[in-house]
């Protein structure tokens, strides 16, 4: 293994060590999260019971059977883009002068976060593992037929580029701490934002023209959207290709703007205060 | 090839030359002033006061390899922020230094694998973990061969008597036992410079010692380059024989820890144990009275006046026990800083 390979991981399995170190906490925390699927289940439900007969109603081409079914797969799309304290993470760090570590060692700082997190997010899916499989399990019914292998390819891509450009995202708003130094509002306008841009409340596709084409034009569609869609058989292999590049293009301009930002704040960065 | 100070390239680090070099270096901040008060609050929102703060002024000097220096200096006089523009840590206003042929805030790999920063009140070991996986992930950023990293790490761990504690989490440990970990960790790699910015700060006595007594060892044995800033001259004597005195961002000394005290202070003190449970009560036209605890009392006198006092003072008493001693240095260094200002640019005497 090169030497670069094994600082990452060495840090991912760190990482993981220190994330099982509060094993009930973080097994509750990951439990907790799918309640909101549930109350969005019935929800979607009481909309669709209230516009007529719920099995055979279709709002903006989508049945109950598909909203459910959108609805799970968002949650796995969330799964991979959500970064929970990440932002603010980087922020206190530059706050409190803990980006030092990353300054004085011989180490890449995004590199350090992109591997610590991955080892948060493995962490999370073996533990979440089980539930997913039950809720899917459950709702089998939902899902039209079993997609084909291109289509499975495809959607696991979207969730890899699902969790870079959260990933990327979210590292940058952090990154502007070091001009504003507290980014805990921006972090809420984010949340939502994206709640409403990703496609986590609505699938974008009901949205009208211009703003549906506006909005698809922005990276947050890959957080949640994307991945659903592609699952749902909503694009074709030729759309599917054109989404995914350009997805990988948004992880490239996010990056760059991801390093530019951290060139130009630690040249600003003055670590007063002790 | 040796290039001269600044930008470009990383050096090429000629083992005749100072490790570190620092010309005239000096950094200034932007600080916020927010005034008392609602309507200040809301009138900040719209237009804001900013002050310049010379942080470092001009500050220039020069360590050879194997130094151990002494920053001193009152709280914000400049000494952590020295010590961060020379890790890297910030760039500078204006001004050149140089570390091993680096210049710092290039942040070079190459730089960044032959120094260590332990800073006395941050942390950088995982708080959740056993200090022992910081540490192996510290051999694999800096690079350490397998075998190396075991004997040096048996060998710190011996050293500051931690080794039983390597596998308990940090979060876990005394506030001496992190410190002594976090030493451990800053050593690993054999970096050949340290900057240790208050590493006793906190600690007790115990701590304060065993920490002392190990960088003591560990710098001669290693020959390391350190500089050293602290508030606790016990740390400073104990380790130190070079002193640079910082105070508002400028070098007021530069030159043997001995020579603040001759430089710095006119006066000696004596201690006298007087024969009977009493003091005489005229002792005040002796000197200048600093400690009373009866038959014990410690006068200050001026230096050259010493062989008289004492002269006089056996003469009209019978006394048990005494001595001449230099003020402690700790005080002479307080009085300094108090005198703000008042001590004359004194630089590259030494």
């Amino acid at each position: 293994m090169s030497p670069a390979l094994r600082i990452k991981w060495c840090i991912l399995r760190t990482s993981i060590a220190e994330r099982l170190a509060y094993r009930g906490d973080f097994a509750f925390a990951t439990l907790v999260r799918f309640l909101p699927i549930v109350t969005q289940v019935f929800l979607w439900g009481a909309i669709y019971k209230a516009t007529g007969p719920s099995d055979t109603t279709v709002i903006n081409s989508y049945t109950y059977g598909d909203m459910v079914a959108y609805s799970l797969l968002v949650m796995v799309g969330r799964a991979f883009s959500s970064m929970p304290g990440l932002t603010t993470g980087i922020a206190r760090d530059i706050r409190d002068g803990t980006i030092k570590k990353f300054l004085i060692q011989p180490i890449d700082m995004l590199d350090y976060l992109f591997w610590h997190r991955v080892a948060h997010k493995l962490v999370y899916y073996v533990i979440a593992f089980v539930p997913f499989a039950l809720v899917f399990w459950l709702c089998r019914h939902y899902f039209r037929s079993w997609p084909d292998n291109v289509t499975l390819i495809g959607w696991g891509l979207s969730l890899v580029l699902a969790f870079m450009i959260g990933f990327l995202i979210e590292s940058l708003m952090g990154l502007v701490a070091f001009w504003f130094l507290e980014v805990s509002s921006l972090v809420f306008v984010y949340m939502l934002a994206s709640y409403f841009l990703s496609g986590h409340m609505l699938p974008l596709d009901w949205l009208p023209s211009p703003a549906c084409d506006i909005i698809r034009l922005l990276p947050f569609k890959y957080l949640a959207f994307v991945p659903a869609a592609v699952l749902l058989n909503k694009y074709d292999h030729q759309q599917l290709l054109v989404e995914l590049c350009l997805g990988f293009g948004w992880v490239i301009v996010l990056y760059l703007l991801n390093r530019l930002a951290l060139a130009r704040g630690l040249r600003r960065y003055s670590a007063y205060g002790g | 090839m040796i290039r001269t100070l600044g930008e470009g390239p990383p050096l090429c680090y000629d083992p005749g030359m100072p490790i570190i070099e620092v010309c005239n270096l000096a950094k200034h901040y932007r600080v916020y002033q927010k005034r008392a008060g609602k309507l200040a609050s809301l009138s900040g929102l719209f237009r804001r006061e900013y002050k310049q703060v010379r942080a470092v002024r001009d500050v220039s000097f020069q360590i050879e390899r194997g130094e151990m220096v002494a920053f001193l200096g009152p709280n914000g006089a400049g000494k952590t922020t020295t010590l961060k523009l020379l890790s890297g840590l910030i760039y500078p206003t204006s001004g050149k230094a140089t570390v091993l042929g680096f210049v710092p805030w290039q942040r070079d790999n190459a730089y960044r694998k032959r120094f260590s920063l332990v800073m006395g009140q941050k942390n950088q070991l995982w708080w959740d973990l056993p200090a022992q996986e910081s540490f192996v992930l510290h051999r694999e950023i800096y690079a350490i061969d397998h075998a190396q990293f075991q004997r040096r790490l048996d060998e710190l761990t011996d050293l500051l008597e931690v080794r039983s504690l390597v596998r308990q989490p940090v979060r876990e440990l005394s506030l001496g036992e992190r410190m002594r970990m976090e030493l451990i960790a800053a050593l690993l790699h054999s970096p050949e410079v340290l900057f240790l910015d208050e590493p006793t700060i906190g600690l007790d006595v115990v701590s304060q010692r065993k920490v002392q007594g190990f960088l003591r060892h560990y710098q001669v044995e290693q020959q390391m380059t350190v500089i050293l800033t602290s508030h606790y001259m016990k740390d400073v004597e104990a380790l130190c024989r070079r002193a640079v005195i910082i105070n508002e961002g400028e070098i007021k000394h530069d030159g043997p820890l001995a020579e603040i005290i001759d430089r710095f202070s006119s006066v000696k003190q004596i201690q006298l144990q007087f024969a009977g449970s009493e003091i005489p009560a005229d002792i005040e036209r002796f000197g200048r009275v600093v400690e009373r605890i009866p038959p014990r009392v410690k006068l200050e006198v001026p230096r050259q006046e010493i062989p008289k006092v004492l002269a006089a003072l056996l003469d009209q008493y019978t006394i048990e026990d005494v001595g001449v001693q230099e003020r402690p240095l700790e005080e002479v260094i307080a009085e300094l800083f108090v005198r703000k200002g008042s001590v004359a640019p004194d630089q590259g005497d030494s």
